[in-house]
């Protein structure tokens, strides 16, 4: 009789490492196959047209770049929480209260202030919006010992009502025939974008430049290394002195305000008026959960996975206007990938071997 | 029926990462035997047993049961072929009932009622071999000793004839290692074979018929206990002799340094564990805290180090108060910690060994540099840690939980002994060391009082506490039952009693 014996691993090369990704996103994308072949679509046609669709074409291209930026950005902040093991999975809330000060911001100062003063002015709102988002969950945990994983989903509701209940209320544009949605930002606060595409640059740095200055912190500074203690051992932290609170309430500062700055870049560089939530952000809080797992917590290899996974969005797109498949198709790609990736963690941390089970004797 | 009359283990190697845990290893043990083996930290005694117990595979060679060769893949294998092991961590649940662990392990457990049903088994398992334990008690109530007879009727009563017990005394009371030892003998009376993994010399020589020593993982001797004594074990063990005896010389005590006064912490369980204690410390004074383990040692170090509350009283540090005051503040007014549970407490297991190196340090200038580490000067640090304290590693960029215990355990107390502190609160610092290092410890410690440190020493080893304390006080369910001269060697004899509570100065 054949056994399986799981095993812990005791050391991985980089090679086995590379190999095992690369293996279980082929595995994924036999999986996604299979799903399109019952969907009657030829998966080499479809899964081609997926990829093709985002980094294939220089159209695609820039779409994915665009929705990289939120990706980027949330799921940098992202890795910083989910180290300290402080499960943020309010980013979405974050993000939307991010737009909402920012928006607010340039919607009340956009027609006196240059260009200049009045982006950063909507950045720097952006950033406090999502920062007080994180902020609540982190006090109550530490204060209360409320679980955040709780705390920061349900403010995501109460962000996301809170919304819309401005743009049906009091912030109802005149200029939108009693259709609900504030007026359009004025010019000077709307971001510039690379010609001939959407992606609004300013945004495009800021990401970048805070996944490096992430990663410097948390590997090199003092904050960092606190952040990874509590993450590896909450009691060795404590033993070691170090302020939970302070930590905490850091960590989500970040990890919120990194998501109101992807706010701001939506609102300001895309849509250019406040909407509905879901128009102004498409799950990209949630995605960037994903996004911050497969960068395995590093903020600066959330760079590519944030790509990654903004590819598959515009790539789902291309294919459902093509093939003509539902809309659900891309969240089923995005749950499959995860999936299969989440398996080969599991690979890569045990050791399975299939052997030949001696007899027993009893 | 037994299943084993002989067992026997031939060429045995097992590597990890590369390294040799175990090497050509032969060991036999027959019906009626109790086999010592013994070795210090990482020499592969506990390798060797968990390829026994079918939790490692072997690389190399073969075990026999009976002249038959065997193969065991699984725990489960091992149990139905007659072994058992205790393991040095108790695996029991512990908000169930003694009877409720028991039923939980047992083969034939019936699937209704199984309390009801097995509890005639257990009541008569345990007077075949004189165990006095209440079934209905739940696990969290028990002494480590009693849990540690839970854990044997678990493996006897699944038909263990070969008992492994891994460390089985490093958390017992000198009474519970004195009946533990009676159940052995009681065991082997009726043919059980033992082996017991230790490197504890004395106990070896107790209870072992036999004992076979393991260094670097390969046997280095393999002998009778008759007719050996404590240095020729020690001298196989290690290689070379020991000093049995640290040589403590007089040095008159300085300034107060620590001072305690009408300390009160509640526990875990929010119940008073430290009742209206006060004692001073001077520098150059090794201060010892004796007792049986759960007399409120625990709480009383963490309080005064900062982790626990303290619910009243005041702790002064070099006269100032430091009552209740952050960790870190406790720990940059002199005074540093080696906590009880180390892995549990001392390190993040999964960061390198030179980040853990500075865990109670990397705010401390010489370590950073404004906001940022000074991963240079860390890593320095480092090097010169794993080379002073003899930190067995392949190198200072592994991630510390690939570390023996015993490893783990040197790099905390390089650590917190390193920055020189005016006050080391130090508990139970060799426990579960060998020989060797313990020696060194004790030297280590020895070396903080001639500088003008104070130390203070929480130990269940009574020979640890006369070798190495100025002053002992003995601690009774959250009191001092006295404090003692260590000199005064007429009232040492009564510490025993003042241990139990039953003698008071």
């Amino acid at each position: 009789m054949l056994t399986i014996k799981i095993s812990d691993r005791d050391r991985i090369t980089p090679i086995q490492s590379l190999v095992t990704n690369v293996l279980s996103l082929l595995a994924a994308l036999g999986a996604v196959g299979l799903i399109f072949l019952v969907c009657g679509v030829n998966p080499f046609f479809a899964i081609s047209k997926i990829f093709m669709g985002s980094f294939g074409s220089m159209y695609g291209f820039k779409e994915t770049v665009t929705k990289a930026i939120p990706l980027v950005l949330i799921g940098g902040g992202l890795t910083l929480a989910f180290r300290a093991k402080f499960w943020n999975i309010g980013a979405e809330g974050q993000l939307l209260m991010g737009a909402i000060l920012g928006g607010w911001v340039g919607l009340a100062w956009g027609d006196t202030l240059p260009s200049v003063v009045i982006v950063p002015l909507m950045f720097a709102a952006g950033f406090l919006g999502g920062a007080l988002c994180g902020l609540v969950p982190a006090f109550l945990k530490i204060k209360f010992a409320i679980n955040e994983v709780i705390s920061t989903l349900m403010i995501n509701y109460i962000c996301a009502e809170f919304l819309t209940l401005l743009i049906v209320g009091p912030w109802k544009g005149k200029t939108r025939f009693g259709f609900p949605g504030t007026d359009n930002l004025p010019d000077n606060a709307i971001l510039g974008v690379i010609s001939g595409s959407r992606i609004h640059y300013a945004t495009l740095v800021l990401a970048l430049i805070s996944v490096v200055i992430l990663t410097i912190v948390v590997y090199r500074s003092r904050f960092g290394y606190e952040v990874r203690v509590i993450g590896e051992n909450p009691e060795a932290g404590r033993y070691a002195g170090i302020n939970f609170f302070k930590t905490s309430m850091l960590i989500m500062l970040i990890s919120g305000g990194l998501a109101g700055f992807a706010g701001v870049g939506e609102v300001a560089g895309i849509h250019h008026y406040l909407g509905y939530p879901a128009s102004i952000s498409s799950g990209y809080g949630f995605t960037a959960i994903i996004v911050a797992w497969l960068a395995k917590l590093n903020p600066f290899y959330a760079i590519v996975s944030g790509l990654f996974f903004a590819g598959i969005l515009v790539g789902g797109d291309a294919i459902q206007m093509s093939l003509g498949l539902p809309a659900a198709t891309v969240q089923i790609v995005n749950g499959t990938l995860l999936v299969f990736l989440i398996m080969g963690d599991f690979f890569m941390k045990n050791k399975v071997t299939i052997q030949r089970r001696a007899s027993v004797e009893s | 029926m037994k299943k084993i009359d002989t067992l026997e283990m031939k060429g045995i190697s097992k590597s990890f990462q590369g390294v040799f845990a175990n090497r050509g290893i032969d060991l036999q043990v027959k019906s009626g035997e109790i086999l010592g083996l013994l070795g210090e930290n990482g020499a592969g005694k506990t390798t060797l047993m968990n390829i026994l117990y079918g939790l490692y595979q072997p690389d190399g060679g073969e075990i026999l049961i009976n002249k038959k060769p065997v193969k065991i893949t699984s725990p489960t294998e091992s149990i139905a072929h007659g072994i058992g092991m205790v393991h040095q961590h108790f695996m029991l649940v512990q908000n169930h009932s003694v009877i409720e662990n028991i039923a939980l392990g047992y083969k034939h457990t019936p699937f209704f009622f199984p309390k009801i049903r097995i509890r005639e088994q257990v009541v008569a398992f345990s007077k075949k071999f004189n165990f006095s334990i209440d079934p209905a008690k739940k696990v969290w109530q028990l002494s480590a000793g009693e849990q540690q007879r839970v854990e044997i009727i678990k493996a006897l009563l699944n038909g263990a004839d070969l008992l492994i017990l891994d460390e089985p005394t490093s958390v017992l009371t000198p009474q519970e290692i004195e009946e533990l030892f009676r159940i052995l003998k009681d065991m082997k009376a009726q043919g059980h074979m033992v082996i017991l993994i230790s490197h504890k010399l004395d106990e070896i020589m107790d209870v072992c018929d036999r004992v076979t020593v393991l260094q670097k993982g390969k046997i280095v001797g393999n002998a009778d206990t008759e007719g050996m004594n404590k240095q020729s074990l020690a001298r196989m063990m290690i290689g070379r002799d020991v000093l049995f005896n640290v040589h403590r010389e007089k040095i008159p005590r300085g300034k107060k340094v620590l001072s305690v006064e009408t300390l009160n912490v509640l526990g875990d369980k929010g119940l008073p564990s430290v009742k209206d204690v006060s004692f001073d410390i001077h520098a150059s004074e090794i201060f010892g805290v004796a007792g049986v383990a759960g007399n409120g040692q625990r709480e009383l170090a963490e309080a005064i180090t900062g982790i626990r509350r303290v619910s009243s009283g005041r702790v002064f540090s070099q006269g100032v108060n430091i009552t209740n005051m952050s960790p870190r503040r406790i720990y940059d007014s002199g005074v540093s910690h080696v906590p009880e549970e180390r892995i549990k407490f001392g390190i993040a297991p999964g960061l390198y060994l030179y980040d853990n190196a500075i865990l109670k340090q990397h705010h401390l200038k010489k370590f950073s540099r404004k906001m940022f580490l000074e991963y240079g000067r860390i890593k320095n640090h480092t090097s010169t840690l794993v080379e002073d304290y003899r930190v067995a590693t392949p190198s200072i960029d592994v991630e510390i939980k690939n570390l023996s215990g015993g490893n783990i355990q040197k790099l905390i107390l390089g650590r917190e002994i390193s920055e020189a502190p005016a006050l080391l609160v130090a508990s139970h610092p060799t426990y579960g060391l060998d020989v060797g290092a313990t020696e060194y410890l004790r030297e280590q410690l020895l070396k903080r009082r001639k500088e003008g440190g104070a130390v203070l020493l929480f130990s269940e080893d009574l020979e640890e506490i006369f070798e190495l304390c100025d002053r002992i006080a003995v601690m009774f369910q959250g009191e001092f039952t006295g404090i003692l001269d260590s000199a005064d060697d007429k009232r040492a004899a009564d510490i025993g009693l003042m241990m139990a509570g039953s003698l008071r100065f």
